[in-house]
């Protein structure tokens, strides 16, 4: 088991390379940051100095080595727009985009895993076609116009909601956090819930899946013939056989909502690292956007390596197979 | 001392008023601590029968009509929570296929004590020594690091020795084992049926043994019923079944086993196959395959009762087997 | 059934716009700036009817969901048929060659597909820079992985069928094989991923247009007019995103209803 997991770590890093390579070559290939560095009216003085400043009259290969001895200390230089580390702008505002994700994935978890429970345990009845017909709405409706129609109803119709930025927030483990006033609380309900509706429906679907696979085993058939209660069986023999699905997908779908959080971010005015990476890119701030991707690709590839843990520890099978 | 077991002209259908009855109209009896064997082709309504029992069918599955006293209660009509009480507790029940009846992601020991409690409010260390102990008595080596593998690293003998270990927790009066040793080789087969038959005579359990085997019945069974495409069509004592059978279909089956007592003979395979349930001819289910039949069998034959065995047929075999 | 007609609507409309939209929304002299935000049934001085209102430049809604349509499915189709191309090619060559470059290849397809498509998209888009077709190629480039595992996938499988064998045994060219027979047979599981591509295609691109990474503000797509609406949206003038909106999701959902159907009729086992 240990080798596997040595060996799969050694996966992860050499895919952390081959995208730093990726990143970095089409960020530097493509797109001349010196433009928007540099005022037109300046100078050739003035230009070669600020090139220079910024290493870009360097070759290519040794501005990637600097690259990368830059990743390793965490340092992608300073913000053209804003002049301080691109890393700590990003860092500053991982927290409110993380709180955002993980509210977001609570909420698909708290709603779609019982529903999804529901509709598969009860496939027949009206209640459970309603499910699913609304999870496919919840599949198809863009996460952008439905954070644009939440706003609609509940701030500016029903004013019981604001729809602008994290509100008060409270300092925990030295980062600012909304869920922990009422007011950040409020601030921060819409846009999670709009995060989360995506995810909500795939959940639910494939936790209504995995029940309509799991029910008609004959070990479910034989723990009814030992006499247990429904209860049990649905929660420990059922759910036990859900959960590895449903941790790989939950996994993979936590990165994925990091990602997407750049649109609720915008809808929301949320100051995470979202709104940030959509004004870099149109502002061609390079090393935000390449600490930013950075920050990405390390994220998804060490989710990935996690899910590969949680993997093991779920499925006795898994487990046998790695020590074999 | 009235029978443990009376079922009487049971029906089960699957899908509604649309004719296909897995079980039509069977009726037996069974004393306590008595060995039924249930014998017939595939598809002939056996397991419907045991599950029927267990209140246990599958959707859309149901008993239509008759009745099934266990001890007096009848389990067609009691009610759910009844039935729960006595699954596993009274009437416990081994499936045929071992890979499949224990839940992949729970260990041995938990399957086996939750099934202890199910029925007894006992603190979890005690339903562990009974667990452990079952283990040992079904011939398990070292129970105690066993209870806490997975299934999988079982071999397919030594699940269905827990699946047996589970079925006689409570010492049930009623024991239905459908094909518990079709899917296991010849040697292991046999230890499981001693095996088997040492620890039900040991607690007086009733059992009823679906297979397809006569050979295994003729070892282990007072009675024998043989069921063709859902009806039953011979009923009786194994020796008088078995040594002088009327029904031409229990001839059949007897003349296609290798027996010692009709060495040279060649064997006789029945022609043809089992009707579905859904495409039934009318009158005698058999008369297809029948060689005895006559005009007079597209009339249904009724059972005929002489002394404690009957029949269904309208030209029943006379004599021995192996004279003819 | 109900997604065939739909999608036939919604493409008829979209073919037909410049036909039938009562206003060229791209035509910056045809906008009258005084006619701006305009609720639905609005008339205007020259006795135009707005039926679903005009946006602050005064452009009709109506109009522009119709021109809006054009663009997102040529965005949605483009993108989603270059991308089933390029994977199934891909996908073709891994499983015929396979060796080395088929496990060079499918490291690729693992590697791509461990990424969400958006933030595929936002990183081509970063390194691209703005546009409607810069948001193709971004979608052209997120996607084609998919095609690509599920291709080799069903090649593999069809790979080992007698009448691959057959056809190497008569010497034919490889080429020939990979693309007269191996390729008809991976056929229905492109169509079906393709279908449903085409509508995530469609979302992601009003997502990006949205996010101000697509269509500009002088020819705006459903997403782009669904953006412009958004400011005034606190305001209480709803029209310019929501009715855009829903011709996006009615789009969406019969896309995604004729993708289920496909499925079910070419019942292919990959996708
Ligand atoms: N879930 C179901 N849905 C519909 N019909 C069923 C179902 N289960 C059983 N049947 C029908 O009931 C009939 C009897 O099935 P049963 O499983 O009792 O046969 P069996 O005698 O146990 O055969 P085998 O020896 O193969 O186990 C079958 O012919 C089948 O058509
Ligand atoms: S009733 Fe007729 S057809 Fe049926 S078994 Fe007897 S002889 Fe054969
Ligand atoms: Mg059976």
């Amino acid at each position: 088991m240990a080798v596997s997991l040595i060996r799969r770590l050694i996966q992860a890093i050499f895919v952390i390379l081959a995208m730093t390579v990726i990143v970095f070559v089409g960020v530097n290939v493509i797109g001349n940051p010196v433009d928007i560095l540099i005022n037109p009216d300046a100078n050739q003085a003035e230009r070669l100095r600020v090139i220079a400043h910024y290493g870009l009259d360097q070759p290519l290969w040794k501005q990637y080595m600097l690259f990368l001895q830059g990743l390793v200390h965490g340092d992608f230089g300073n913000s053209f727009v804003y002049g301080r580390p691109a890393l700590s702008l990003i860092l500053e505002r991982l927290p409110a985009t993380l709180e955002l994700a993980i509210s977001a994935l609570l909420i698909a978890i708290v709603i779609g895993l019982p529903l999804g429970l529901y509709a598969g345990l009860y496939p027949n009845r009206i209640s459970s076609r309603l499910i699913m017909s609304g999870s496919i709405l919840g599949f198809s409706l863009p996460t952008f116009w439905v954070g644009l129609m939440l706003i609609m109803v509940f701030a500016v119709e029903l004013r019981w909601l604001p729809t602008n930025g994290r509100g008060a927030t409270a300092e925990f483990l030295g980062a600012q956090w909304s869920f922990l006033t009422r007011n950040g609380l409020s601030h921060l309900l819409l846009p999670a819930f709009n995060l989360a509706l995506f995810k909500t429906s795939l959940i639910l679907r494939l936790t209504r899946a995995g029940v309509q696979e799991v029910l008609p085993q004959d070990y479910i058939k034989f723990a009814r013939a030992k006499g247990l209660s429904e209860r049990r069986i649905v929660f420990v023999h059922v759910l036990k056989n859900l959960m590895i699905p449903l941790v790989t997908i939950i996994g993979l779908e936590f990165g994925s909502l990091i990602a997407f959080s750049v649109v609720t971010e915008s809808i929301f005015a949320w100051p995470g690292m979202g709104k940030l990476i959509i004004d870099s890119i149109n502002l061609l701030d390079r090393p935000v956007i390449v600490a930013y991707l950075m920050m990405m690709v390390i994220l998804f590839v060490g989710l990935n390596f996690i899910i590969d843990v949680c993997y093991t520890l779920l499925d006795p099978r898994v487990r046998l197979d790695a020590k074999a | 001392m009235s029978a443990l077991l009376e079922v009487r002209n049971l029906v089960t259908e699957f899908g509604k008023g649309l004719g296909l009855l897995a079980v039509n109209g069977v009726s037996f009896t069974l004393d306590r601590g008595k060995v039924l064997g249930l014998v017939g082709e595939s598809g002939s309504g056996k397991s419907v029968t045991g599950f029927s029992i267990m209140r246990l069918l599958d959707k859309p599955g149901r008993i239509a009509s008759g009745q099934i006293l266990f001890d007096g209660v009848d389990l067609a009509t009691t009610s759910e929570g009844e039935m729960r009480r006595l699954r596993g507790k009274r009437i416990a029940m081994v499936f045929q296929d071992p890979m499949m009846t224990l839940n992949p992601v729970l260990t041995v020991g938990t399957q086996l004590i939750e099934a202890v409690l199910a029925h007894e409010a006992v603190p979890k260390e005690v339903a562990r020594q009974r667990a452990r102990d079952a283990l040992g008595l079904v011939g398990i080596p070292s129970p105690e690091e066993r209870l806490s593998a997975y299934p999988h690293e079982f071999s397919g003998g030594m699940r269905q020795r827990v699946a047996i270990a589970i079925a006689l927790l409570h010492r049930p009066d009623l024991i239905i084992a459908d094909e518990p040793t079709t899917a296991l080789d010849v040697t292991i087969q046999s230890q499981i049926i001693s095996e088997f038959q040492r620890l039900t005579e040991q607690s007086k359990t009733a059992v009823i043994w679906i297979t397809h085997d006569l050979a295994i019945v003729s070892r282990l069974a007072d009675e024998i019923a043989v069921m063709y495409a859902g009806r039953l069509v011979e009923t009786g004592s194994v020796a008088h079944v078995l040594g002088t059978p009327r029904h031409p279909y229990t001839r059949g089956l007897i003349m296609s086993v290798p027996s010692q007592n009709r060495r040279g003979e060649p064997l006789r395979q029945i022609p043809g196959i089992t009707p579905a349930i859904n495409r039934l001819p009318p009158g005698c289910s058999f008369r297809a395959r029948c060689d005895r039949a006559t005009e007079g069998c597209s009339a249904m034959p009724e059972l005929s009762w002489e002394g404690a065995r009957a029949y269904r047929c309208f030209h029943p075999v006379e004599g021995p087997t192996h004279e003819r | 059934m109900v997604g065939v007609i739909l999608l036939t609507l919604i493409v008829a409309l979209a073919v037909l716009a410049p036909v039938i939209a009562p206003q060229n929304p791209y035509d910056l002299t045809q906008l009258d700036i005084l006619d701006g935000r305009l609720p639905p049934g609005s008339e205007s001085f020259s006795g135009l009817v707005y039926h679903l209102g005009t946006d602050s430049q005064g452009r009709d809604i109506l109009s522009g969901i119709l021109y809006g349509l054009r663009t997102s499915l040529i965005v949605g189709v483009l993108s989603a048929f270059a991308a089933a191309i390029i994977g199934t090619t891909v996908g073709l060559i891994a499983a015929y060659v396979g060796g080395r470059t088929e496990s060079a290849i499918m490291r690729l397809v693992d590697l791509q597909l461990s990424f969400p498509t958006i933030l595929m998209a936002l990183m081509m888009l970063a390194i691209l820079g703005k546009g409607v077709l810069n948001v193709v190629i971004a979608l052209i480039i997120a996607e084609w992985a998919t095609y690509a595992r599920t291709v080799r996938g069903t090649a593999l499988v069809e790979r080992e069928k007698e009448y691959i064998e057959a056809a190497e045994a008569f010497r034919l060219p490889r080429w020939r094989i990979l693309f007269r027979h191996l390729l008809p047979n991976c056929l229905a599981p492109v169509i079906v991923i393709a279908t449903m591509q085409v509508a995530r295609a469609i979302g992601l691109e009003a997502t990006l247009s949205f996010l101000g990474l697509g269509a500009s503000v002088t020819e705006p797509s459903l997403g782009m007019l669904i953006s412009t609406g958004y400011q005034y949206l606190l305001t209480g003038l709803y029209w310019i995103s929501f009715f855009p909106g829903i011709a996006l999701l009615i789009t969406i959902v019969s896309i995604n209803l004729v993708g289920d159907r496909l499925r079910d009729v070419l019942n292919p086992r990959n996708a």
